[in-house]
């Protein structure tokens, strides 16, 4: 069977983790501390052996916690290091102080995060807990919709970061399980072609012992605000950075990178917006949808912090009703959270999409192509009545 | 103190590029109390400079000492440790 190419690189299967590893092995990284956690395991251990085995010269910090391997990546990525590190759900968790004074120090740490749900119970399968408790925190989150886009999102991750009109650390978020553990077909790059799009790292105010400078001191009444609303403001102004490193990127590899994916989208009355692996099964459901005659169209987000404010804007303007799926739940929010980022983006606008908000796929519950159409049928009522009478609702629950 | 800075004028990241720059930080705006000293009490034990935890005492070269209003935070420690009353901590004006 003729292997099927798909843009530039060698044809190689592995799942999400080794995937995830492999990339960071060929950014050429200097330190990885980390500790392990379902899902995210085995990106640790292949990280290890690659260390061990002398295929990749970096320092690896084995640590006694995540707050420790956070804290640890901040010091060596001031010192001027390409650093890596991995977490998921509590482990994140675990991280929370840590990943303010990462961003706000400005270091360009990479983190790949194998999305599971947050205690209690334990759970150690998809929610995006984990991503959406980050979400304030200054950091730019990516979301891989398959094993092919952790591999492209990390190369293009540490590039972001470590560029001099950016400056933040990354999130490459990647379902647990159903990415971190399938194995799929993608392409990889060679090395030296890694090399090309991603050159060393050229650290902006180094830690240099003849030249101490102070990193994190006091700031109180008299600065603090001013601190925060520059960080504010660089953060806004990396989206173009962002963007233009996107597409130079899908110019390199023939594979296509932009903040927000569309499908079917044009003409479409009825939009579900969704994020991570489950893109796929709405994009099916949806061609299935159209045989049927239903206007149906599919909005994924690839960039969600920055949030791709104006690019949501634009794209969902024709559209009727938009359901926004959420795979966490925001306990006493008017929605969960990309609902209430959604609609903060649109309320301004005179005309916009009424929209509702869908709870989905907690703890790794799957969701299939009947909950997909589920939720256009619901939508293709709300267009019909011209009224949202239920913001929220769930699919794939026992009620 | 310089003139007050708008955010597009600092350093990134909040980086102090000068070491030794608290020094330019006059913590005494911070008092309440104000310890006063009455040198003609003073016996030179220096038990005061010693538990300053600023420190904001100063030893002069014949072992009696001189607060320096600009770093001292008023705490009172001086004072209660001063085995002859020399220091009395009074309200800041």
């Amino acid at each position: 069977m003729k292997a099927e190419v798909l843009g530039r690189g060698i044809r190689v299967g592995m799942n999400g983790n080794s995937a995830v590893a492999y990339a960071v092995k060929q950014a050429d990284v200097d330190v990885v501390a980390a500790y392990p956690i379902t899902p995210q395991t085995i990106m640790v251990e292949r990280l290890a052996e690659y260390v061990n085995n002398g295929e990749l010269n970096a320092a690896f910090i084995p640590v006694e916690s995540e707050h420790s391997a956070l804290s640890t990546c901040v010091g060596a990525s001031l010192a001027g290091a390409r650093v890596f590190t991995a977490t998921a759900s509590q482990g994140l968790a675990l991280m929370y102080e840590i990943l303010w004074i990462a961003a706000g120090l400005r270091t360009t740490i990479v983190m790949a995060l194998g999305n599971r749900a947050f205690s209690p119970n334990i759970n150690i399968h998809c929610s995006h807990d984990d991503a959406y408790a980050a979400r304030d925190a200054g950091w730019i989150q990516f979301f891989a919709e398959n094993v092919q886009e952790a591999y492209d999102l990390v190369l293009q991750a540490f590039r972001i970061s470590e560029d001099k009109d950016v400056l933040f650390p990354s999130i490459v978020n990647l379902d647990g399980f159903i990415l971190t553990h399938s194995l799929e077909a993608l392409n990889v790059l060679k090395d030296e072609e890694v090399k090309e799009f991603l050159p060393p790292k050229d650290p902006v105010n180094p830690i240099d012992p003849d030249n101490p400078m102070t990193y994190g001191p006091l700031d109180l009444q008299d600065y603090y605000i001013e601190h925060r609303r520059q960080q504010a403001e660089h953060f806004k102004a990396s989206y173009p950075k962002i963007v233009k490193i996107l597409n130079e990127y899908s110019e390199f590899t023939g594979r296509k990178y932009s903040p927000v994916k569309t499908y079917a989208l044009e003409d479409a009355d009825i939009g579900i917006m969704i994020l991570g692996s489950s893109a796929g099964t709405v994009r099916y459901t949806v061609d299935r949808l159209r045989e049927k005659g239903m206007k149906v169209g599919v909005v994924s987000l690839t960039l969600y912090r920055p949030f791709p404010i104006e690019d949501i804007k634009k794209v969902v303007k024709g559209v009727k009703v938009l359901a926004i799926m959420d795979r966490s739940y925001s306990f006493g929010s008017p929605g969960a959270q990309l609902y209430m980022d959604v609609s903060t983006a649109l309320y301004n606008l005179r005309e916009r999409p009424l929209l509702f908000n869908v709870i989905y796929g907690l703890g790794g519950r799957d969701l299939t192509p009947e909950h997909v159409e589920l939720i256009a049928r619901r939508a293709e009522e709300v267009a019909r009545e011209g009224e949202v009478k239920e913001t929220q609702i769930w699919v794939g629950v026992r009620e | 103190m310089a003139k007050w800075r708008s955010w597009k004028e600092l350093p990134i990241a909040n980086i102090l590029p000068t070491p030794g720059s608290s020094a330019e930080y006059k913590t005494g705006s911070w008092r309440a109390l104000k310890p006063i000293l009455y040198k003609d009490k003073c016996i030179r034990c220096l038990l005061c400079w010693v538990s300053c935890p600023e420190p904001a005492i100063d030893r002069l070269e014949d072992d009696y000492v001189e607060i320096d209003y600009d770093y001292c935070k008023g705490c009172g420690i001086c004072a209660n440790v001063c085995p002859v009353k020399a220091i009395e901590m009074v309200m800041e004006e």
